[in-house]
């Protein structure tokens, strides 16, 4: 028995719809979140990622909506995030239906939060994304979908992060998202090598023989996806195969 | 069995996988068939007068310890109902956890001491990362497993979130135990009419449901 590599398919949610494209064959609607993670709990996602990049506060009250409708029907690990600035905003997404909320830009302003959310809710339930991009020889954290540079090292914000208490670290490689070129490996070895929770690779999956890498080489507990599941390009029955050839543990269904 | 002794009561005391563990254990009675009325309270009545008891949990025990002791006359209700009554119960994740007697999170927190053992930080060893989170694969402690532990399929994977574990006095109290680094992690615990979990069924997909359709069909010896 082992702990089982997790694949994570991610929605984009903007004012309460997904985004990004699409293309479920058996999908009346693909821009409801509701109909998407159903559709994904029935493929055998080891969890769902909903992130929030409503600009709006008002548009916000709607992701309360979606976590509920979807932990009424799937049940499932979900991890929540976007906009998240205080305990708060996690103990009201957790009552909801949400296991893990995931912090960003609220962290990277101040790190305290992260302690305040571990008090309040356990590590087990924060996870600090990291949005990080090559500087030089080093990744630097940037905010605000990539567009704000911070000047603030990524592996050591990591470091930072374990220690005030997130129990996860979702990593996305701002040079990769997008790319559909892979996952970026030598960050992740920086950030998996310099913490000792779990870390969930995201960025660059243009394929699900991606995946295998990011974990046997780049040392991640878990896969974070979207555009390949979304398009229909993968399923996760797909990926759960090409990590298992590659002598990744996944979970038997 | 009378209409007022039909309900499952889900304590209610601020722990965040309340509502979840309410929605899976609704989905789990149409399951089973059973025609259990979930019932989230911190009555003292509701939880006297329920059939079975549920007790969920997340995040620290400390905390979760000093929620349960904030609800009035709510620990009393359950030794009556499950230590003094035979009523089955469910303990899940933290739920699980305050079965011991004491909790070592954060200094020494004493639990209800229903099940003898202490609750501290699983050592796994070099490379293997805490939180142990995510799927593993159950190994159960007798064959056949205990009822609740019946019918899971092949190989049943359910979802761990947690640094923490229980550590039993009496390793006949232990159902289930998980595989992680260097010992084997309590999964799941029973003694008598009580069973725990220390991984989320009410997260655990397939296999989840059908353990806590089992539970609500369980009649403890």
């Amino acid at each position: 028995m082992s702990l089982k590599t997790r694949i994570i398919p991610c929605l984009d949610v903007k004012d309460g719809r997904t985004v990004k494209g699409v293309n479920f064959v058996d999908l009346k609607d693909a821009g409801d979140p509701v109909a998407l993670a159903k559709a994904y709990d029935a493929q055998g996602a080891d969890e769902l990622c909903f992130l929030d990049i409503t600009a709006s506060h008002e548009g916000r009250g709607t992701l309360m909506d979606i976590v509920s409708a979807t932990a009424e029907q799937c049940f499932m690990p979900l991890t929540v995030g976007g906009g998240v600035r205080s305990a708060e905003d996690m103990v009201a997404l957790l009552r909801a239906g949400a296991d893990k909320v995931a912090i960003n830009s609220a962290a990277v302003a101040d790190p305290d939060v992260i302690s305040r959310c571990a008090a309040k809710a356990g590590a087990q339930a924060v996870v600090v994304a990291i949005d990080a991009r090559r500087v030089g020889d080093h990744w630097e954290i940037f905010t605000h979908g990539g567009r704000k540079e911070t000047g603030i090292n990524a592996v050591e914000f990591a470091r930072l992060a374990e220690q005030k208490g997130a129990g996860e670290i979702l990593l996305t490689s701002m040079d990769k998202d997008g790319t559909k070129s892979g996952y970026d490996i030598p960050l992740l070895k920086a950030v998996t090598s310099a913490v000792n929770v779990p870390v969930v690779a995201s960025g660059g999956a243009g394929s699900v023989d991606d995946m295998p890498p990011a974990v046997l080489e780049g040392g991640a507990t878990a896969v974070l996806a979207a555009s390949i599941f979304h398009f229909g390009e993968a399923t996760v029955a797909d990926a759960r195969r090409a990590l298992s050839e590659a002598g990744a543990p996944v979970r038997p269904l | 069995m009378s209409a007022a002794m039909s309900h499952v009561a889900l304590i209610d005391y601020g722990s965040g996988n309340l509502h979840s563990a309410g929605r899976a254990l609704r989905a789990a009675a149409n399951l089973a068939g059973t025609p259990h009325e979930i019932r989230i309270t911190h009555s003292p009545a509701d939880i006297l007068s329920a059939e079975r008891i549920v007790l969920p949990g997340v995040g620290h025990f400390a905390d979760c310890a000093a929620g349960l002791r904030a609800q009035p006359g709510v620990v009393e209700a359950l030794e009556e109902a499950c230590l003094k009554g035979s009523r089955p119960f469910l303990g899940i994740c933290v739920g699980m956890q305050l079965l011991a007697d004491t909790g070592l999170e954060d200094g020494t927190t004493p639990g209800l001491g229903w099940i003898k053992g202490e609750v501290s930080r699983i050592q796994p060893g070099e490379g293997f990362r805490v939180p142990h989170m995510g799927w593993n694969g159950l190994s159960f402690a007798s064959e056949p497993p205990h009822p609740v532990l019946q019918d899971l399929g092949e190989d049943p994977h359910v979802y761990f979130t947690h640094s923490y574990a229980f550590t039993a006095k009496d390793p006949a109290s232990i159902a289930a135990t998980v595989g992680y680094g260097a010992e084997a992690i309590t999964a799941a615990v029973a003694q008598d009419n009580l069973f725990g979990t220390q991984f989320h069924p009410e997260k655990s997909q397939r296999v989840g449901m059908r353990l806590l359709a089992n539970f609500l069909t369980w009649t403890p010896k």
